[in-house]
């Protein structure tokens, strides 16, 4: 097959490794959503943790992401 | 119809050609944001603080918001030893939000999106904490790589995955900053080709695209923040070193 298609396949087959980040962003938010509900006073002072961890589980999305457009566009 | 790249908005125009010796030291156009970028930080604080009224009014409110978030943010994180670094904590997430914001701007230049700008500041960020922890508490700063209450055979595994992973920081902190900026905007610039090409059914990217600027405004912050907690946080291992 030529270059141009096996580059089309390589970025669609590199777009999988977004699942694991969805999952664990899921299960983060779920945890807050979960303690929040049992200790409402306690949730106002977690929310920067839940960003900071929110930004670290999307960080491994956006690698995977980068590394299909690398293969696309170069 | 001629089509570019997706990735055409991230190339650097040399706005005035210099050169010195050997070096091609041109005012490129990322030199350029980055110039806005501190004159707009340095109008926003100098020009807040003006009227210093002890009742403040808009602006001065926002000036003493930003000092007072970052201020509990290296507090927090690093103890009240780390706030002899608050200016230095200060200046980088001041100077990569306004870089990231300004990158919003229809055709303006994302200076944060070029790996070598983010790897500049990460490893600042790196040596210097290094070499604050090794000037604060010598050799005994390498126990940092030994953490207390670990049975003493699962240490000839467990120090050099701790020594890789500390090596690892300052790629992981650039590559963050720099990857959230540039798939950003080359989705943006992706999806936009859609509009034109589907004609009268570009609504439908249209709408996703007005709806991924407002996250991408979001993300600019959230990055910019994450940057500075993660520097204060490997300022605290330097400073703190047996946890």
């Amino acid at each position: 097959m030529d270059l141009a298609s096996a580059k089309m396949i390589g970025a669609g087959l590199a777009t999988m490794g977004v699942l694991g980040a969805g999952i664990g962003i899921g299960v983060l938010f779920g945890n807050f959503v979960n303690a929040g509900i049992r200790n409402p006073a306690a949730a106002k002072t977690q929310t920067g943790n839940l960003f900071v961890g929110m930004a670290l589980s999307e960080a491994t999305a956006i690698f995977a992401l980068g590394i299909a457009m690398l293969i696309l566009f170069s | 119809m001629a089509t570019e790249s997706p990735l055409h908005q991230f190339e650097l125009v040399e706005l005035i050609p210099i050169k010195i010796g050997g070096i091609n030291a041109s005012f490129t156009n990322a030199s350029m944001w980055m110039l806005v970028a501190i004159i707009g930080v340095t109008v926003f604080l100098t020009m807040g603080m003006r009227k210093h009224a002890m009742v403040p009014g808009r602006w001065q409110s926002m000036a003493e918001m930003s000092y007072q978030f970052i201020a509990n943010l290296v507090r927090d994180n690093a103890g009240s030893e780390g706030m002899k670094y608050f200016p230095f904590i200060f200046t980088l997430f001041m100077f990569i939000l306004f870089c990231n914001a300004l990158g919003m701007v229809p055709y303006s230049f994302t200076v944060t999106s070029h790996l070598i700008v983010t790897l500049a500041m990460a490893l600042t960020v790196f040596i210097g904490v290094t070499i604050i922890g090794f000037v604060k508490h010598g050799v005994k700063f390498l126990h940092l790589f030994s953490p207390a209450g670990v049975p003493i055979f699962v240490m000839p595994l467990l120090i050099p995955i701790e020594i890789i992973s500390y090596f690892v920081r300052p790629i992981s902190l650039s590559v963050r900053l720099f990857l959230n900026m540039m798939v950003g905007h080359t989705m943006l610039k992706v999806f936009a080709g859609f509009v034109v090409l589907l004609g009268i059914w570009g609504i439908g990217p249209l709408a996703f695209i007005v709806m991924f600027i407002g996250f991408e405004f979001f993300v600019a912050l959230l990055q910019a923040y994450i940057f500075a907690v993660l520097s204060c946080l490997y300022l605290n291992d330097a400073l703190h070193p047996h946890h």
